[in-house]
């Protein structure tokens, strides 16, 4: 029952970059089909705990976490674990638009060829992902002519746009995004958040961001954290307008951060 | 005031004249690179313009400069003789050298990683006279034994000491071009579930592909002009090689021996200086095209 629910729950989640303690005992459940955003000021964990969702962070090799995370009910620091099926499962969209320097096709394709056997994968089924995942995020009309054309060419928003379409083709459950229009201008911005409440419902998304009136218009629950804890979980119009923290109504107030 | 404009305009003229000092040093090396090969080319121009046979120089295997009925300067054994030990250079060197260059980038441990390149840097410093005599000694009766070759002087043995002579190079410019790939490609494919091979051939090597050709072709630069080590290694025998256990003798090595010998100014003299121009010209073809490969990477 409650994999329906919840997409992504934490219990007492505390992590260590080397000697230095990222996150304190974070427990929270993030909603299934929802928007929630994390905010906080500069250095508070979210970007971190945002990236422990689909272990990302743990490139680092001096990572050391305790507590644990269940994405769909399964612990995702059991050792039965795939890294692979989770990263699959588990999509994510970084500050900088950072799309591969391969075509745009290749770039849509790029998730199925890794986790499809070569054999399966016919012209015609490519060309259906690509059609379709294209569609989804509104790039297919501009970019249907130029699928050959160098991703990094694009426009940044549509370079943001194509990272977005690039994680559909794999059927992911949730899309991880830090910061996503943190690079792009005030149109572009827009465009995003509309392909956000567009993509919601189908997807669990998670949005790292800084402009809390950008949490304030897509999301629909929000974290707010400081100094590596989670201070409230509320849903968007009580967190702002009725704040049960006294730090958070400093915080969105414009107090400090 | 007047003594403070005095102090500023010494140090006016300070700075000027460091300005120019800097400008000297950084044109300078046009400057020698065109005298090197204005200084090459009228030794050998003379004879380049009188009787030198092209066609015979280039398709030739009779190199007979100091031979009293019949003086024959046929360059073709000289010139295989050097793409041989080239050649089988960068199979070896070529693999092993990307292979250190992704290994030192992508997986090693940052502490082994400086003292990995530190011992590389070392491996380069190596005298190429050390080298040879390295190819004279050990290698020589390795191949002897292994191989039971009858001579141990030959394009293996050269080729196995330049491959560890173009090995750091490769090694170097090849990390180099792989440390510049943007950490958020590799982040990208990670997130989108790639192992690290995956990410490695299918984003980081074509990525980074302009640098491990740069670095591959200073490799080969690297090999076509070393000179002592093939000298001493590759057992002085002019002729086509028919397998990796004959003995050849290379462009370079012709030179370094037979100059000392050559009355100066003599046609022998002057067709050597030819060879030289020729090397001259491989290696600035080759390192030319480096150099516009890794601009190529640049403008994008």
């Amino acid at each position: 029952m409650n994999e329906n629910k919840h997409s992504i729950e934490t219990r007492a989640l505390s992590l260590w970059y080397g000697e230095f303690q990222a996150l304190y005992n974070v427990s929270v459940d993030i909603g299934h089909g929802l928007i929630t955003s994390l905010i906080g000021p500069s250095g508070c964990g979210k970007t971190t705990l945002l990236r422990c969702f689909n272990r990302v962070n743990e490139r680092y090799g001096n990572v050391k976490t305790s507590g644990e995370i269940r994405i769909l009910g399964k612990n995702i620091y059991d050792p039965d674990v795939e890294l692979i099926e989770l990263r699959k499962s588990v999509g994510m969209v970084f500050q900088r638009p950072n799309p591969l320097p391969i075509s745009v096709y290749e770039n849509v394709v790029f998730g199925l060829r890794l986790h499809t056997p070569a054999k399966e994968l016919t012209r015609a089924r490519l060309d259906e992902a690509v059609e379709e995942a294209l569609t989804d995020v509104g790039l297919w009309d501009d970019l249907k002519d130029r699928l050959k054309r160098k991703a990094t060419d694009l426009q940044l928003e549509q370079q943001q746009k194509l990272c977005i379409a690039r994680l559909l083709p794999l059927k992911p459950e949730i899309i991880l995004m830090d910061e996503p229009c943190s690079a792009l201008d005030v149109e572009a911005t827009r465009q995003i958040e509309e392909l956000m409440l567009e993509l919601a419902g189908r997807y669990t998304i998670v949005i790292v961001t800084h402009n809390m009136a950008q949490a304030r218009r897509v999301s629909h629950e929000c974290l707010f954290m400081l100094m590596g804890e989670l201070v409230e979980h509320s849903r968007t119009e009580d967190l702002f307008i009725n704040p049960a923290d006294s730090r958070t109504a400093d915080y969105i107030e414009g107090r400090f951060g | 005031m007047r003594l403070r404009e005095l102090v500023n305009s010494k140090e006016l003229l300070k700075e000027w004249m460091i300005e120019k000092l800097i400008w000297i040093c950084g044109i300078s090396a046009i400057f020698f690179v065109f005298g090197i090969f204005f200084f090459v080319f009228r030794e050998g121009a003379d004879y380049l313009l009188r009787g030198f046979k092209v066609t015979e120089f280039f398709t030739s295997i009779e190199w007979y400069p100091t031979s009293r009925t019949q003086v024959r300067y046929g360059a073709l054994a000289l010139i295989t003789g050097t793409f041989s030990v080239t050649l089988l250079a960068m199979f070896i060197a070529v693999p092993f050298g990307l292979g250190a260059a992704v290994f030192i980038s992508e997986f090693c441990p940052p502490r082994l990683r400086e003292s990995l390149k530190v011992i590389i840097e070392l491996l380069a410093a190596i005298p190429s006279v050390v080298w040879g005599f390295i190819g004279l000694t050990i290698m020589n009766s390795l191949i002897l034994n292994l191989f039971s070759a009858p001579i141990g002087l030959n394009v293996l043995n050269g080729g196995i000491i330049l491959a560890l002579m173009s090995v750091p190079i490769i090694v170097s410019i090849g990390e180099d071009a792989l440390k510049a790939v943007p950490d958020s490609y590799r982040e990208a494919s990670l997130a989108l579930g790639c192992t690290r091979w995956q990410m490695i051939f299918r984003v980081l090597v074509p990525a980074a592909r302009n640098g491990l050709l740069a670095a591959v072709l200073l490799g080969v630069g690297r090999a076509v002009g070393e000179t002592m080590a093939v000298l001493m290694a590759t057992g002085h025998s002019i002729r086509i090689p028919g397998g990796v256990l004959e003995p050849v003798r290379t462009l370079t090595a012709t030179i370094a021996a037979e100059l000392g010998e050559a009355p100066v100014h003599s046609d022998h003299y002057q067709v050597l200086f030819i060879i030289g121009i020729l090397l001259f010209s491989i290696t600035f073809v080759v390192n030319l095209t480096a150099d516009l490969v890794v601009r190529g990477i640049r403008r994008k």
